[in-house]
């Protein structure tokens, strides 16, 4: 962190200078991780039409906190991350056995975690106003061992993605073709909706419950306006994340608004001029 | 069409490759979908399989392809000398072996505005390379000849959406036969096929199974079209009700029972 201290001191910022601030400078640094992370789990999330799982994990992400915090643990977040896995590795099961559509079983899936989750966290009379900051999410608060687990998970996204892009790409775009070329269908759609599980849950805290969803959705859905091949729908995608990241981020500093939204807000913006140079056919 | 040397050896399928299904049966809860399903393909033939809706022609295709539970057996008896993906455990010991199979699914579909161009798509089929990275030249020059196979070269760098459905249909089939199979299946690949195409692509098919002695396994509805490239013609629903030339099956009894058709003189 003291290396990381050292280069943000030469921006040329109020909270840059050295020794003051350490909440912003870690905050950037989260950003710089967390929104690549986003940038490249929203390419698969958009390509295969999963825009309105994410959303449902982000509930059940919710219901694990609640989970946790009933259950007296500490730091209720791994609850969540089990909770969540837990959710997408059933999804994927009833999906497949079902003859239900797939936004169907995600309706049937998403109603019944929010359900839980306000159910259990305000059983007794408890007042549910503790889980707001889940809700909006607090970037500021971000600690560096926090930072240190993000950028662990950042690696193995990064590692599944040089593994096992293509193999998902397949069983996206024909789940048939991708058994006929030896591809396991079942593993790679159960091993990348695990992969948004855990990615929604640790970084839900930070980013906001409301907003998550958007930083999985809306950086591909802008790339995809521009790009013509798989490189290129990566390279803008990544960047659009990391750019409205940081913008987000200086512009909540400025203003002393929710990061997350801000973020948000640059991403829908990075849509529309994306939207407007679209390519033609 | 000149008939190709190995047909003349095809009934006696002991010299020959050959992918030999014996009593084929598959049921999916209680029902059954095939019945004791039993023929011959061997190399350099092209048989045409044709059924009703709900015939079982996808079932017995994914049953060749291993991707659902069937009884009876599937075996592949190679050539002597010819090489064989052992990689795909044997089935039935020294007898036959799995043989590595292309499969050209029903043309699935693309959005037009889907950042995936042939080559991507192409390459991410084929090898590990993970395609959300630039791609090599000596990748892109490996796919060029791959694409040269079905004459389609300049297609690398279109978007897979953009498409027309005869060049997605010679998209599928570069795929399929990296690595070469000894056996080639396409579901259906003439439907949203304009005439033009459909020649084109038929053509096509003639010429690699000539080039590169492969047996060649489609489905389709476009009878008309059967007696220009099929060595042989499989009635299919459920059972097979028919089997022979073209001519044979268009003719019979079976085929006007099944379609309510007259293609040619005979029949029922």
């Amino acid at each position: 962190m003291e290396l990381w201290y050292s280069i943000v001191s030469i921006l040329p910022f109020e909270w840059a200078k050295p020794d003051v601030m350490f909440f912003m400078k870690n905050a950037l640094l989260a950003i710089l991780v967390i929104s690549p992370l986003f940038g490249l789990l929203s390419t698969m999330v958009v390509h295969s039409r999963m825009s309105f799982f994410s959303d449902a994990l982000g509930h059940s992400a919710f219901t694990g906190m609640a989970i946790g915090a009933i259950f007296g643990l500490g730091d209720p977040t791994w609850a969540a991350v089990v909770f969540a896995v837990c959710f997408a590795i059933l999804f994927n099961v009833v999906r497949r056995r079902s003859e239900l559509a797939s936004d169907t079983v995600i309706g049937v899936f998403s109603s019944t975690a929010v359900a839980l989750g306000i159910f259990i966290s305000t059983m007794g009379g408890r007042s549910f106003t503790k889980f707001n900051s889940i809700l909006i999410g607090d970037i500021l608060s971000v600690e560096p061992s926090k930072i240190a687990v993000l950028a662990i998970i950042l690696l193995l996204v990064i590692a599944l993605w040089l593994y096992s892009f293509n193999h998902l790409m397949l069983s996206a775009v024909h789940p048939a073709l991708a058994r006929s070329r030896g591809v396991n269908v079942f593993w790679q759609e159960t091993l990348f909706s695990t992969a948004i599980a855990v990615v929604v849950t640790l970084s839900m805290t930070w980013v906001g419950l409301l907003v998550i969803n958007s930083l999985l959705v809306l950086p591909a859905a802008s790339a995809r306006n521009i790009s013509r091949n798989m490189a290129q729908y990566h390279l803008y995608s990544v960047l659009g994340a990391i750019t409205a990241g940081v913008l987000g981020l200086m512009t909540s500093y400025e203003l002393g608004s929710s990061a997350g939204a801000a973020i948000t807000l640059y991403l829908s913006v990075f849509f529309m001029l994306t939207f407007l140079f679209r390519k033609k056919h | 069409m000149t008939e190709p040397t190995h047909i003349n050896h095809a009934q006696n399928c002991c010299d020959a490759c050959c992918l030999k299904l014996e009593n084929v049966s598959v049921r999916f809860s209680g029902e059954e979908i095939l019945n004791n399903v039993s023929f011959h393909l061997h190399c350099g033939e092209i048989a045409a399989l044709i059924g009703p809706n709900g015939a079982g022609k996808s079932s017995l295709f994914r049953s060749i392809l291993e991707q659902i539970p069937y009884t009876g057996s599937i075996n592949f008896s190679p050539a002597e000398g010819a090489v064989l993906r052992m990689s795909d455990a044997g089935l039935d010991g020294a007898r036959g072996v799995r043989p590595h199979i292309g499969y050209v699914p029903q043309s699935p579909s693309f959005d037009r505005g889907d950042p995936l161009s042939v080559l991507d798509f192409f390459i991410a089929s084929t090898t590990r390379w993970p395609v959300w990275l630039p791609i090599p030249k000596s990748l892109r020059e490996q796919a060029k000849t791959c694409f040269a196979r079905v004459h389609s070269e300049e297609l690398l760098d279109r978007a897979m959406g953009a498409l027309s459905g005869g060049q997605l249909q010679r998209v599928l089939i570069a795929m399929a036969l990296e690595p070469l199979p000894q056996v080639l299946i396409l579901d259906e690949p003439l439907s949203g096929v304009d005439i033009e195409g459909s020649r084109q692509l038929l053509d096509m098919l003639d010429e690699i199974r000539k080039t590169y002695d492969l047996s060649i396994l489609l489905s389709t509805h476009d009878f008309a079209t059967l007696d220009q490239f099929a060595d042989k013609v499989l009635l299919l629903n459920r059972k097979i009700l028919k089997c022979g030339t073209p001519d044979e099956v268009l003719s019979s009894p079976e085929f006007y029972n099944t379609f309510h058709l007259r293609l040619k003189k005979g029949g029922a």
